[in-house]
């Protein structure tokens, strides 16, 4: 047995194989089903996830090696039924068709906004080249994120 | 099976010792698709996450000790992007920003893929390898540790501790083909090194060949027929007659990602787009 930090609790792993990945234990073991999991080999960023807020691909990590780090899924940046600044604007912009890649994509533009407030397009298609959307065409969520980003800075000024 | 925690680089010697069927884990993001595609079973792993010693970056009197454990993200744009031009832009092309966070520059050299996207920048800078036992630290030439698809030098006891690379005076590049400009193994790749106070360009080849192939001769042929003790643009003709040797040097194979004849063609092309990169 062994024990994960998400979002901000210790929660215990029991009976797991120890080859499990991340992905595979929050959804499983412990109930966060919000990281999706597609590809199983880090091509689509569906399952992304923050390990010490460095975003990574969750089904490429061995949950058993990520004991004493801070996991954060996207269950963890808001509450259920309260969406954040980034759901919000993904709703308000209809960023979500499927919607199978969008907790993926929230985990990354948060990530994205976090370490750097106002990217310029490229960065953000950059930040965002490693999550695939087969729906949209992307240009929404570009939107999503660039909506975001105005928001913010008007209510600093 | 067991998953060993180490603390530190002298514990998981230790626990690697006595363990050494043990798969070393470091990012985990080639190990992990294996587990997951049900290709490879471990036993023992050993995690490599905790032991800050494989972290460290030193600057050295003619060069730089990188760590194993630290990521591709550190060289693109993070700490340590200022060692190596080459080594930042090949790190840029490592499948997504989840994967440059994740994967290691050790993991790199310990899968040891003819595709590696490093590997081409660490033979051309004749990289150092440092690994370590119980017994003590061997440090091995890239160009004796690299010795097949996905073979290389290390012992069953040892764990890839640090690369340590020069500092270069002098332009360094890295040119890649895959399909798309994010998330692609690359095709074809070439890492070009001019050292202007050595006047030598070296180049090595990525992806053409069982490993990482250093051009030997098109390097020979060019300090014989060109100045490169400045960065003076060079005739078309040298520029042609160096692409053509680096392609005749690569050993391609034909695969589900590309035929031989492309890669053969394309890794010309890189060659001579770096060189003009290089003397302009």
């Amino acid at each position: 047995m062994y024990s994960l930090r998400v979002n901000g609790t210790q929660q215990h792993v029991k009976d797991a194989w120890i080859g499990e990945s991340l992905l595979y234990v929050l959804r499983e073991r412990l109930g966060f089903m919000g990281s999706k999991g597609a590809c199983e080999q880090g091509e689509c960023g569906s399952c992304t996830v923050l390990i010490n807020n460095d975003a990574v691909c969750s089904c490429l990590v061995m949950a058993a090696s990520a004991i004493d780090t801070d996991i954060i899924t996207v269950e963890g940046l808001a509450p259920a039924e309260s969406p954040n600044d980034i759901q919000q604007a993904f709703v308000t912009e209809g960023a979500v068709q499927c919607g199978f890649c969008t907790p993926g994509l929230i985990v990354a533009v948060h990530h994205l906004l976090e370490t750097n407030s106002s990217p310029t397009e490229i960065e953000v298609k950059e930040a965002l080249s490693g999550n695939i959307c087969r729906c949209t065409g992307y240009g929404r969520i570009f939107s999503a994120v660039q909506l975001v980003i105005s928001q913010r800075e008007k209510s600093i000024s | 099976m067991t998953i060993f925690s180490p603390r530190s680089l002298t514990e998981a010697l230790q626990v690697l010792d006595e363990h050494p069927t043990a798969r070393l884990l470091a990012g985990g993001t080639d190990t992990m698709v294996e587990i997951n595609f049900r290709h490879f079973e471990p036993t023992d792993i050993i995690s490599l996450r905790h032991v800050q010693e494989l972290q460290v970056f030193e600057t050295l009197s003619a060069g730089y000790r990188l760590g194993s454990a630290i990521p591709y993200k550190q060289f693109e744009n993070g700490s340590f992007s200022h060692v190596s031009g080459a080594l930042s832009e090949a790190s840029r092309t490592v499948g997504s920003p989840q994967i440059r966070a994740t994967g290691t520059i050790g993991g790199n050299l310990g899968t040891c893929s003819p595709a590696g996207d490093t590997l081409p920048v660490l033979s051309a800078l004749d990289a150092q390898i440092e690994l370590s036992s119980v017994k003590g630290i061997r440090m091995l030439s890239i160009h004796d540790f690299m010795l097949g698809v996905k073979r290389n030098a290390r012992v069953s006891n040892e764990i890839i501790t640090a690369i340590h690379i020069p500092k270069i005076n002098g332009f360094q590049g890295y040119a890649k083909v895959g399909v798309r400009n994010a998330m692609v193994i690359s095709i074809a790749s070439a890492c070009l090194i001019h050292n202007t106070d050595k006047s030598h360009i070296s180049l090595a080849l990525g992806a053409v060949g069982p490993t990482i192939i250093r051009c030997r001769t098109a390097e020979k042929w060019l300090t014989e027929n060109a100045d490169l003790s400045t960065s003076t643009a060079l005739t078309t003709k040298v520029i042609e007659e160096f692409g053509r040797l680096a392609a005749s040097e690569a050993l391609p194979i034909t695969d589900h990602r590309s035929t031989a004849e492309y890669r053969k063609h394309a890794v010309g092309v890189l060659a001579q787009r770096l060189l003009k990169r290089a003397m302009k």
